[in-house]
Parts: structure tokens; C-alpha cells; sequence
């Protein structure tokens, strides 16, 4: 790891790449990446200490764009990369793009390993609920139903919902943002970036070719108020344009109140990031449209030692306990004997 | 046996010592019975003692099969001798078999006449009904071609461990050790060795190792008293190059290898890995090497075990994956991103019996095809494999030099044979390892962008790792241009790549040694052999030889790129024999890269070539030879 010489931080700008960007235009993809660019320069990320692991997808080109470090892997596999460069250079700041196909489909596994692990990387996991690179198939993110061009008379699976899973794997960081919501985005981004720990988010992505308008309902401007909740730690689950209706426990499950009638703020759902156990935020991550509102931004924040931290540390012991290894020592381990 | 000398022996108990050349022990028991420590005993002891040894262990498949059983037997076998042993012995010389299911498992193996010690207290109803004998061997006349010793071993070893204040299962777990005393007795074999092996092993419980020490006595002082033995065999000392020895299994060789490397590379070590059998001693051996900076990272599965790897590698690491066969299959298309993206990495593939699951903890030789030739598209890597166990450290840091040297993933084939099989192994000099030198690139010339897929003369491209600043940039599976390393479609620069890609391999001949010829460089019949087939190839070579055959034998211990005079060799020689653990994938290589046919000799048991079964072959093809 070397310093930078600048204290300055980067401006947005500088992380980009001089590869041409190759998204269809108007997609979900490039608001990612400029808010992406924003909370690196925000937090004061270095370019040559920074490194973006992306699968295969469209979301997967992610890493061309910038000018960091990266690596464009193959299907699936980034979390799994990402992890042995994490664990190469602990100092690295570490990103993962992936998509609902490429890392909850072909790449299901070592996504949940990496979250239960809890190195200290960001995964990005940009969900259109769709395969975009093949040209539209459903992923296991799409709607049961949904019809597609591998699906025609409609999907007979049901969706995963990529924060139930997170949280499942009991991830310490756990944020949903939608692609749109640029100021938002990038206050979750910058949230990620700064936890130490797994950061797992969710970005709402549309995929303007092959499931427009697949979150409407989050980002339309007369539904938008009434389908989404804007999480805020400490405070009540409120919603609606008028902040009028709110989320209330009513045994184990959510209903939605409205606000008045003897109903208020302290009747309803408190939201703590950093409750230990992850029930709460697991039920957030059951709210879905369009029974509910769906909750957006940070849904948990919790500390636990890292795995590159403890690897490191065990490392350190031995070191301490038996002294640095020598070829020596390496050699003479156990019976050795003389032949003369 | 191989008888040296005979001579009278005034010792009581015995009136009679006979001095061989070598020896070959099979302890055999439940897979409880602790043969394996009994085995690994007799073989330091031996090393200590002077002799050369070899040997191998054999598991069941199943870790906890039924005590007592057909499939819970456990073996091990030891082979000393006064000179250069390379396999662990054809046949055996002496068997100890713990129970009727051991001895009936094993027995057969034991030469005509040869010594067999069984635990007389196992032969019992229960026991002779899972062994499936419907008469008990040792009172009808099946075992009489040998040499049998019933020793009541439950009841002498119970009173030997009683002084201890050692009882019951506690005392029956000394057993293998009052077994080993007799062995011990038989063969002129110290005690010292392993009296201070357990004083170390167990000091810290007093009772234990009493135990151990007394059934070990036990057994050493009944074969001097009781007038059971008339015969005892001694082995004199080898003629092995001076120095300072260790006893090292295959799998132990190449983690101390690895680990070896990564310290003159000045590197941390990053092992990503899945367990499977029988690779999995590798990662048990390198989990245990933390103050090295050992980095090791038990995956999810196969495929992130490789691709964490890759990972690392990007990272900095001197990275390794292990595994074997169906692992191997698992990881290709990671490994085909490692030769996309010219990182070097180390794969070693243990191989074992397949296809499929196979058989996981028997030996095979099956998986050059998927090394050399199994990946998708035109993948070029280069192929190593050792050839005993003790070669396998050499190997090891062979396959790291060349990662890092050429920026390439490189496939170290091992075996189950070699990986569990163990022999003394000569503590290297430090001097003589390569140095594995390794620069990163540092900056770039003022204003220019960084070009990572430039290459030097070995046609290697610079490693340059994050954390550099000025020199970020992108790598992945796609197509890249070469020297600047955008992603490309061009079509003649794809082809470019592809041909470039499989130039670097070959250019890694360049620092590989020459094959070698053992015997004349010329003549009617040359051996070729790869891998773990060594030990029994030269064996059998060697003694047709001081039989006066005219046989020579060449070993392939690199297989892509193959040393560069290999086709010569091959051309020098009437006959080809190629004997294999597989149905001839190198006499398939061989005759597509060097135009050479070969006679095939395949086996694929599960088990190691016997010396024997060579040298028949040996002479079945030069007497064909004649023929024709
Ligand atoms: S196919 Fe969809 S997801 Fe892919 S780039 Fe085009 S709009 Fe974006």
C-alpha cells in the first residue's frame, strides 16, 4: 500500500475511465455509476488502493468505467475474486458489482458465503429482475408470472428477494436504493463505504430494454410516496406524501395505520440499523409491493470483527508465538536425523 | 526376501538371524486400531536406523466403517532396506493382522513362507462371522504356507498396560503399540525412537504414555522370551547421501514445497482450497504454517477456492488452489480465466481413481488429458507432475518458479500414491532453491497509461498489483489487445493472443532440463513413464539391467511444454513401453507431439504398478521384439 501524495480528494470525474461507456441508453446503469464516482470522491477513496470485481452481466461492465483497479471476471465468481484480493491486501477497498442473475443465480453461493464471512467489501448487486445481457430471460429475482422469452406462458418459480437472503446470511450492512433517487443512492453508497464489514446493496436497476418500467411503482411520481418507506434510524416507520400513514407491529406482523384518530408516531415500528438481532430488519425485507410500502436505504448496520482482520491477527499471533517462519524451520519441522 | 547373510545368534529366545537386504511390513487393522501410527513408527525408526524406506498407507473410503468389518480394514506399509528402495514392495514379508477381517483382506499379499502375526484374542465368533470365514483360519490348514504367529494380544498388551493404571478401551487403544514391539523384536529394531516419540506425544498425560511405553516393551520382551520365534531378520544399514533427513509423505512435501517458495519469493502464501480426498493432508499441512504468512482460505466450493486464488494472485499473493479430480473438473473455467488474464497460479491436482467420485482414496493416473487438454478454447498452461514423494517439494517450487516467471497458472499432478506414500527426504539447501524473484511494476513513464499485457522476452506481461498508484487498470476473461490490454475484437488480434499465448508456454522449455536416460541412450527398449509411476519403472528397469537386459528408462516430470529433447530420445530407441495408471494418455500425448508410437501398459486398479509386473512386461516386449 503506498499513500497517495494528495490529501485532495478525487473529484467524481477522476474516477471515471477513458473507455466509452456501453449501456443502452437510458438505463439504470449509469446513474449508478456517476453516484458510485460521487461517494468515492466524497469519502476520499484512492484510485490505486481502490478495486471493482464485477461477474458477467451488463451490470459487470462496471469496472471499464472507472479508473481504479478491476477485474471483470466470469459468471458468478466476483464475490469469490473479491474475496482473494481482500485477503492479498487487507488495505484494498474493495468493490463487487454483480446482478440478481449473476450473483443470486449462477453465483448464489459465494454471494451468501461472502456475506457470512463478513470481509470487508461493497456489493452492489443491481437488480433488474431480468437477464439483460442474453436479451431477456427471467432471473430469479423475476416476479412469479412474469413473461419473458424463456418464460412464455409465464414464470413458474418464485423470486428471491436479495436483502431476506442478505440478512438470512446475517450480513452487518444491508441497504436498498433505487437507481433514480440519485441523492439517496449516493448517501446508501457512501453508508456502504464507510462500514467496515460486508456492505450488501440493492439497487433498483431498470433495464429500459427488457423490463421497463419494472420499478414504477418506486419511482413514478404519483405512486413513489405511497410504495416506497424512507428508512431513518431511531425514527417510526412513516409514509406517504403527507407522511400521514405509518407501519405498526400488530403481533409478529406489519400493518399499515394511518396517523390520527388516536393513532400516533409512538404506536408505530421504530426502525433501529443497529438492532444485534436481524429480526427487524429481515422484516423490513418482507414488506413488498403492493401489500406495503417498500422500505428504502439502510436497513442494518452492525459491527462484527472482519474476516481479513482475524485472519490477520491469527497470523500475528503465530508470528509472535513461534517467531516468523524461516526456511529453517520450515524444513526442520518434527524427527530430522543425521546421514554422514 | 532378499536374503544377505545368515548367522547364529547366541540371543535366547531365537537361535537364528538372518540379514537381509530389505523388508516390507504391512501392519493391517480396524480403522481404530491405530496401524497408521503404528506403520509411521517403524518407518522413522528404520530412517533413523539408516536404512531407506518407502511407504504407504491405505484407508477405507469410509472413515467410520463397522468395527470389525470387511471395509473399516486399514493398512500400512513399510519398506527398509540396505539400498535405494523407490516403492513401497511388491509383496509383503511380514503381515500383522489384528483381526480376521485384516488378515483376510491383506493376506493374500504376503509372500510364500512369509512372517504372519495375528492377534490371536480377535478370532473370535463375532469377529470371524463380519470377516465372513465360516471355519476360524487359524485352526484349520488354509494359513499353512506361512510363517504363523497367534499372540494373544488383547490379554498380554491388558496386563502390560494394567501397571499403568491403564484399563479397558484405554489399554486396548496401546495395542498397535504392543504389536509394534513385537515387529520391533523381530526385525532388530531400537525402541529408543519411539520410547521418546511417546514421551513427547503423550507427557503431559503421565498415564498414557507409561502405557504406550509398557505395551510397547510388552510386545518387545515377549518376542525375546516366548519360544514362539526362532527366526529373527535384520536389515544393515543403506548408502544414502549424507546430510540431514526427514521422513516426508507427498502431500506433506508439497506444502512445505509451496510454503518454501512463497518465502524466497518474499510473498505471502494464499492457499484457496475445497476439502477432498486425498488433497485435503495439503491444506491441513499449510493451515498450519501461520507465522509463514500462510494465507489460507477454506472456500465455499471448488470453483470459489480457484477463483479466490485468481483473486489473490491479482492481489499480490503467490496464489494456489489443491484438489483433485472432480474438484479439477469444477474449477476449469476458472482456470481458464487465470490463462486469460496471464496470472500466475498454482493448481495442484492429486489425482485419484475416477471418472465421477471413483475411487477417492485409491491411486490413478487418469487426469493428464484434463490437465493438458481440458478447457474450453485453445487454454495453454503448463503441466508439471512429481514422481515420488519427496519430489514433490522439488515440484512444488518448480511450479511457483514458473508461475511467477512466466505469469501463467500451472497444474502440478500428483497422486494418491505419492501424496500418502512417504520416504526420507534430504533437507535442501537453501542456496540451492530457485530464487523466484519477483518485480512489480512501479510506475509508468510520465504521462503514458499503463500497458498490461506488454511483455518481456519470455513473453510474460508485467504483474502489476493494486495499491500502485499510475498504474490501475482492467483486467478480465474477454479478449484484451495486446500490450495496451483493452478489450478487443479484432480478429487478427485474437488470433494474435491465442498463438501468443501458447508461444509463452512453449518458451517456459527453455528453463526446464533436458530428459534424461537411464541406462544406454540407445537400444532396443526405452521405459517412458510420468508422474508417480517412477519408483516402480526404475525398479524394474534396475533389475532387468543387473539381469543383463538391455533396457534403458526416461522420466517425464514436465509434460507441457515437454523438454525440448524429448522426441530425440524417444527416436533413439527400437521400442517405446509406456506403462500408466490410465489407458495410455501419454502414449496418446506422446504420439500427437512427438510422432512417436509406444506400446501401451495399462493398469487402472486403483494401486500402484508392482515392480514385478513391469520387469514381465519388460521381457514380454523385447522377446516380441525379437520376434518381429
Ligand atoms: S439490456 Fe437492460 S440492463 Fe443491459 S444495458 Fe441495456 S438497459 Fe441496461
Amino acid at each position: 500500500m503506498s499513500a497517495d501524495a494528495t490529501t485532495v480528494n478525487l473529484t467524481p470525474k477522476q474516477f471515471g475511465s477513458d473507455q466509452d461507456v456501453r449501456w443502452c441508453p437510458g438505463c439504470g446503469d449509469f446513474s449508478i455509476l456517476s453516484q458510485v464516482k460521487k461517494a468515492l470522491a466524497a469519502t476520499g477513496a484512492k484510485r490505486e488502493n481502490t478495486v471493482f470485481v464485477s461477474g458477467i452481466g451488463c451490470s459487470s461492465r462496471f469496472p471499464y468505467y472507472m479508473s481504479t483497479y478491476g477485474f471483470h471476471s466470469i459468471h458468478g465468481r466476483a464475490a469469490a475474486i473479491a474475496t482473494g484480493v481482500k485477503a492479498a491486501d487487507p488495505e484494498l477497498n474493495v468493490w463487487v458489482v454483480t446482478g440478481d442473475g449473476d450473483g443470486l443465480s449462477i453465483g448464489g453461493n459465494h454471494l451468501l458465503h461472502a456475506v457470512r464471512r463478513n470481509l470487508d467489501i461493497n456489493i452492489l448487486l443491481f437488480n433488474n429482475r431480468i437477464y439483460g445481457l442474453t436479451k431477456g430471460q427471467y432471473s430469479p429475482t423475476s416476479p412469479y408470472g412474469k413473461k419473458t422469452k424463456s418464460s412464455p406462458h409465464g414464470a413458474v418459480d418464485f423470486p428471491l428477494h436479495p436483502l431476506s437472503v442478505a440478512i438470512g446470511a446475517e450480513a452487518t450492512f444491508v441497504a436498498r436504493a433505487l437507481d433514480v433517487n440519485v441523492k439517496h443512492l449516493e448517501y446508501v453508497l457512501e453508508r456502504a463505504t464507510q462500514h467496515k464489514g460486508i456492505s450488501f446493496v440493492e439497487i433498483y436497476q431498470n433495464c429500459v430494454i427488457f423490463n421497463d418500467s419494472a420499478f414504477e411503482y418506486a419511482s413514478g411520481k404519483d405512486t413513489k410516496d405511497d410504495q416506497t418507506l424512507y428508512l431513518e434510524h431511531n425514527r417510526p416507520l412513516v409514509f406517504g406524501k403527507d407522511k400521514k400513514k405509518g407501519i405498526r407491529l400488530n403481533g409478529m406482523d406489519p400493518e399499515i395505520v394511518d396517523l390520527g384518530d388516536g393513532v400516533t408516531e409512538d404506536d408505530l415500528l421504530f426502525h433501529n440499523e443497529r438492532q444485534a438481532e436481524p429480526s427487524l430488519a429481515y422484516l423490513l425485507s418482507r414488506m413488498r409491493y403492493p401489500e406495503f410500502p417498500e422500505p428504502m436505504g439502510v436497513f442494518r448496520c452492525v459491527e462484527r470483527p472482519t474476516y481479513e482482520d482475524m485472519m490477520m491477527d491469527q497470523i500475528s499471533a503465530a508470528r509472535e508465538k513461534q517467531g516468523v517462519g524461516t526456511l529453517k524451520s520450515l524444513f526442520e519441522e518434527g524427527e530430522t536425523w543425521e546421514v554422514n | 526376501m532378499v536374503v544377505a547373510t545368515q548367522s547364529q545368534d547366541a540371543g535366547k529366545g531365537s537361535d537364528k538371524v538372518i540379514e537381509l537386504e530389505e523388508i516390507t511390513v504391512r501392519f493391517a487393522g480396524d480403522s481404530g486400531d491405530g496401524m497408521q501410527l503404528a506403520g509411521t513408527q517403524l518407518t522413522d525408526t528404520s530412517a533413523i536406523f539408516g536404512n531407506d524406506v518407502c511407504t504407504l498407507p491405505d484407508y477405507p473410503a469410509e472413515i467410520r466403517a463397522p468395527a470389525g468389518s470387511l471395509g473399516g480394514v486399514s493398512g500400512f506399509q513399510v519398506h527398509f532396506g540396505s539400498r535405494k528402495l523407490r516403492t513401497p514392495g511388491d509383496t509383503i514379508n511380514a503381515l500383522v493382522a489384528m483381526n480376521p477381517a485384516a488378515l483376510k483382506t491383506n493376506v493374500a499379499d504376503l509372500e510364500p513362507g512369509g512372517v504372519l502375526v495375528v492377534n490371536e484374542d480377535a478370532f473370535n465368533k463375532v469377529n470371524l462371522q463380519k470377516a465372513q470365514y465360516e471355519t476360524n483360519p487359524l485352526e484349520d490348514d488354509s494359513l499353512k504356507k506361512y510363517q504363523l504367529f497367534k499372540v494373544p494380544m488383547d490379554r498380554l498388551n491388558a496386563e502390560a498396560c494394567k501397571e499403568a493404571g491403564l484399563t479397558g478401551r484405554a489399554a486396548g487403544r496401546c495395542k498397535n503399540f504392543f504389536a509394534l514391539g513385537v515387529v520391533y523384536w523381530l526385525f532388530g529394531r531400537s525402541m529408543e525412537p519411539t520410547l521418546k516419540w511417546v514421551e513427547q506425544k503423550f507427557g503431559a498425560k503421565p498415564a498414557v504414555a507409561d502405557a504406550n511405553s509398557r505395551a510397547l516393551k510388552g510386545g518387545y520382551y515377549f518376542g525375546e522370551t516366548a519360544e514362539m520365534f526362532t527366526v529373527r531378520y535384520t536389515v544393515a544399514p543403506a548408502k544414502i547421501t549424507p546430510g540431514k533427513y526427514r521422513r516426508v509423505s507427498g502431500n506433506e512435501a508439497t506444502a512445505i514445497g509451496l510454503a518454501a517458495a512463497a518465502c524466497r519469493a518474499k510473498k505471502p502464501l494464499f492457499l484457496g482450497t475445497y476439502p477432498i480426498t486425498p488433497a485435503s493432508d495439503i491444506l491441513h499441512e499449510l493451515a498450519r504454517f501461520k507465522n509463514f504468512d500462510v494465507r489460507v482460505f477454506q472456500a465455499e466450493d471448488e470453483i470459489a477456492a480457484v477463483c479466490s486464488a485468481i483473486g489473490a494472485s491479482f492481489g499480490g499473493a503467490l496464489a494456489v488452489t489443491t484438489t483433485s479430480g472432480p474438484g479439477m473438473a469444477l474449477k476449469t473455467e476458472g482456470i481458464g480465466l487465470a490463462v486469460m488474464t496471464e496470472l500466475p497460479l498454482v493448481i495442484v491436482n492429486v489425482q485419484r481413481g475416477g471418472p465421477s467420485t471413483g475411487l477417492p482414496t485409491k491411486t490413478e493416473q487418469a487426469d493428464l488429458f484434463q490437465a493438458v487438454w481440458g478447457r474450453n478454447s485453445e487454454t495453454p498452461l503448463c503441466v508439471l507432475a512429481a514422481a515420488t514423494p519427496a519430489d514433490c517439494f522439488d515440484m512444488a517450487v518448480e511450479a511457483c518458479r514458473i508461475a511467477v516467471e512466466y505469469m501463467t497458472p500451472v497444474i502440478l499432478l500428483t497422486d494418491a500414491y505419492i501424496a500418502n506414500g512417504a520416504e526420507p527426504w534430504r533437507i535442501p539447501d537453501e542456496d540451492s532453491l530457485p530464487r523466484l524473484d519477483i518485480e512489480h511494476p512501479t510506475a509508468c513513464e510520465d504521462g503514458q497509461r499503463f500497458r498490461p499485457y506488454e511483455r518481456d522476452d519470455k513473453l510474460s506481461r508485467p504483474w502489476a498489483i493494486p495499491g500502485t498508484p499510475g498504474l490501475e487498470h482492467r483486467i478480465g476473461g474477454l479478449e484484451k489487445s495486446d500490450g495496451a490490454g483493452d478489450v478487443c475484437y479484432d480478429p487478427m488480434n485474437h488470433e494474435h493472443m491465442i498463438k501468443t499465448r501458447r508461444a509463452k508456454i512453449d518458451k517456459i522449455a527453455d528453463t526446464i532440463p533436458d530428459l534424461t536416460v537411464v541406462g544406454d541412450e540407445s537400444g532396443d527398449l526405452l521405459v517412458l513413464g510420468w508422474g508417480g509411476t517412477y519408483g516402480p519403472i526404475l525398479s524394474a528397469v534396475e533389475r532387468c539391467r543387473d539381469d543383463g537386459v538391455n533396457v534403458s528408462c526416461a522420466h517425464l516430470k514436465y509434460l507441457d511444454p515437454l523438454p525440448k529433447n524429448t522426441a530425440d530420445v524417444l527416436k533413439r530407441f527400437k521400442q517405446i513401453l509406456i506403462p500408466e495408471l490410465n489407458l495410455g494418455q501419454l502414449r496418446t500425448y506422446i504420439r500427437a507431439t512427438c510422432m512417436v508410437d509406444s506400446v501401451p501398459f495399462s493398469k487402472v486398479q486403483g494401486m500402484p504398478f508392482r515392480i514385478g509386473e513391469i520387469v514381465a512386461k519388460i521381457e514380454e516386449v523385447l522377446s516380441n521384439g525379437k520376434k518381429s
